[in-house]
């Protein structure tokens, strides 16, 4: 804005001039386009789910009457299955990052096959992931492959990738001179890392971690792939028991026949929003609370 | 960045690799223990179609056994027996009876299951709310319109009967993998599978209520439940199947006298699972409360002949 502002000003060159402005509108077109169908699409599910925004859409299990339907299987599945994947994918992708970031060597041909490969992964279609899995439990010889570890292990492969590459990242904002003083005072260099650099990047590691974590709960298409889309009427109550997610439940309401099911479908879509956006919430506050500027 | 001691990676990295390796082994440990920790759990998994019926199922027994948990899956009527014949499932719904190699693919495994008629359906032939012209169709015109000759030469209604308006003709039907396509092609075009493939398919019958819905020559079907559903944006064709035109309700369907399009809906046992307590009980259950199962799921509840043998067929699994 100031900058085409700027230039109005000046007014040396017309024809540039009116090029930026027009540019700039169509930037602020663009912008309004995206905004305006996020806004439908919001304002739409909302009035869709009308109704059904009470306690019960918490405490009641899945009905065929949709009038006795709940959400409650889908919400603690989500919860639990994403619980799950945060201790497998978090502690896992955290140490492959500080290894590769502080201790590999990067003139070796192992570590730049391991960067090389981290990068695509993060680019990996979600479905993928979850045939790897499939792959994986039938190895194992587990016969229900719809259980919470399941569906945990192909949410963590998901996100591991990008809980590297943040932590990396974050890892790289942390200056030179922080391990340099630490080594020179003396400090082994586990010490440094574990005194110093990782302290200093906790801020970046929890945001990039809370929004891969994010990412896992709205994901449905590698559970689908474990055969997740269940009609499911208890807590799940194990690592080996079935589940259903908040996604797959919305998924399996909208091709239900009553309307009223669809009604729900919205109405546990917007509860996902919520949880969603918190989640980036906190991000946003850790980042801006606990973030250092050196 | 700092040249690190090799030696330390070498101790921080495979310890870290250490822990994640103890953490695979202890989920290990619990896959060989699942069985037992899951055992009041009864897995079914099947048609689409028969889902709610089983969900409903589920529901009422639950309601008197809070115990036992029954999941039920919608994998197709092929899918549910791909798993129930590798010993996934304890139930394996189906809206056709199971085919010759399904069968023999169980045998293979040692899979010994029981089959048990649970509820009746009328495939329902809907069309567009606008559609004022028909209002019954013969076996021989459904067949003009899906017979496998069909694909890209009949594309307008004035071509099934002398008569009709030319309005184009879009249609929509279920999915390969399901067990409504393989019952549909061998009722209306004498051979399963058998199907023109430049129609709408879809698992999802949304997607046909919706397709019916937005174009005036348009022709699909689905289960009379789904129909019942969406009475007030579709209209349901009567079906002539050499004896007249009858339209599809629960009365005409549990009779039989909408023909062909009426059958039954099964749900197939494992004898290896029925010698679990809470897997007979529900079997049990099912065909006992057929009756209020049926009605709460809006499927067509079985004559007294259907319940009969039903009743046999559940005796005999313990």
């Amino acid at each position: 804005m100031t900058t085409a502002a700027n230039w109005s000003i000046e007014g040396k060159n017309h024809e540039r001039n009116f090029k930026s402005i027009m540019f700039l509108g169509l930037l602020w077109l663009s912008l309004f386009v995206a905004f305006l169908f996020l806004i439908i699409l919001l304002v739409t599910t909302a009035m869709n789910g009308m109704g059904r925004y009470d306690i019960r859409l918490f405490t009641d299990y899945n009905n065929t009457t949709p009038a006795d339907a709940g959400a409650r299987a889908a919400i603690l599945g989500s919860l639990f299955v994403v619980t799950v994947t945060a201790f497998m994918a978090i502690p896992i992708g955290i140490a492959a990052a500080v290894y590769l970031e502080e201790f590999a060597d990067r003139t070796k041909w192992y570590n730049k096959l391991i960067e090389l490969n981290i990068q695509n992964l993060a680019a990996v279609p979600a479905i993928l992931y979850g045939m790897l899995t499939l792959g994986i439990l039938t190895l194992l010889g587990l016969k229900n492959k719809n259980v919470v570890i399941g569906g945990s292990l192909a949410l963590a492969l998901l996100i591991l990738p990008v809980v590297i590459l943040t932590t990396r990242e974050a890892l790289r904002a942390v200056p030179q001179e922080i391990r340099d003083g630490s080594l020179a005072l003396g400090a082994t260099e586990v010490q440094t890392v574990t005194k110093q650099t990782l302290p200093a990047a906790i801020p970046g590691i929890a945001t990039g971690t809370i929004l891969a974590v994010s990412r896992a709960i709205g994901e449905a298409a590698p559970l689908l792939l474990l055969g997740a889309l269940v009609f499911i009427t208890y807590d799940p109550n194990g690592l080996f028991a079935g589940f259903t997610t908040m996604p797959i439940q919305i998924f399996s309401w909208t091709s239900a026949a009553q309307d009223e099911f669809k009604q729900l479908a919205a109405a546990t879509s917007m509860l996902l929003l919520v949880i969603l956006l918190s989640m980036n919430g906190v991000a946003i506050f850790i980042r801006n609370k606990f973030a250092k500027r050196w | 960045m700092p040249r690190f001691n090799l030696k330390v990676a070498a101790v921080v990295i495979p310890a870290a690799l250490l822990l994640a390796a103890c953490g695979g082994t202890n989920s290990g440990d619990g896959a060989s223990s699942a069985p037992t920790a899951s055992s009041s759990e009864i897995r079914i998994d099947g048609s689409s179609t028969v889902a709610p019926l089983a969900a409903a199922a589920g529901e009422l027994f639950k309601a008197e056994n809070a115990s036992v948990n029954v999941s039920v899956g919608t994998s197709g009527t092929g899918g549910g027996f791909k798993k129930f014949c590798a010993g996934e499932t304890d139930i394996s719904n189906a809206s056709r009876p199971i085919k010759d190699e399904e069968a023999a693919e169980c045998a293979a495994a040692g899979i010994e299951f029981t089959e048990i008629v649970v509820a009746n359906d009328a495939l329902t032939i809907v069309v567009n709310k606008e559609n004022d012209w028909a209002t019954c169709l013969t076996v021989d015109e459904l067949k003009k319109m899906w017979e496998p000759a069909a694909e890209g030469t009949v594309t307008s209604w004035s071509q099934i009967r002398a008569g009709f308006p030319d309005v184009p003709l879009d249609l929509y039907g279920a999915g390969t993998d399901s067990g409504t396509f393989d019952y549909f092609t061998k009722a209306i075009n004498g051979e399963e599978g058998a199907s023109r493939t430049d129609y709408n398919p879809t698992e999802d019958d949304n997607v046909t209520v919706q397709g019916v819905e937005g174009a005036k020559g348009a022709l699909g079907y689905f289960g009379l439940s789904y129909f019942e559903e969406n009475m007030d944006k579709l209209t349901a064709v009567e079906v002539d199947g050499g004896t007249g035109c009858v339209a599809p309700s629960i009365e005409t369907a549990q009779a039989g006298t909408y023909a062909p399009l009426s059958r039954p809906l099964f749900i197939y046992v494992n004898k290896a699972s029925a010698a679990r307590a809470e897997v007979l009980a529900f079997a049990e259950y099912f065909v006992a409360n057929d009756d209020a199962i049926t009605s709460k799921a809006l499927f067509v509840p079985l004559s007294a002949d259907q319940k009969t043998t039903a009743q046999t067929a559940v005796a005999g699994l313990k």
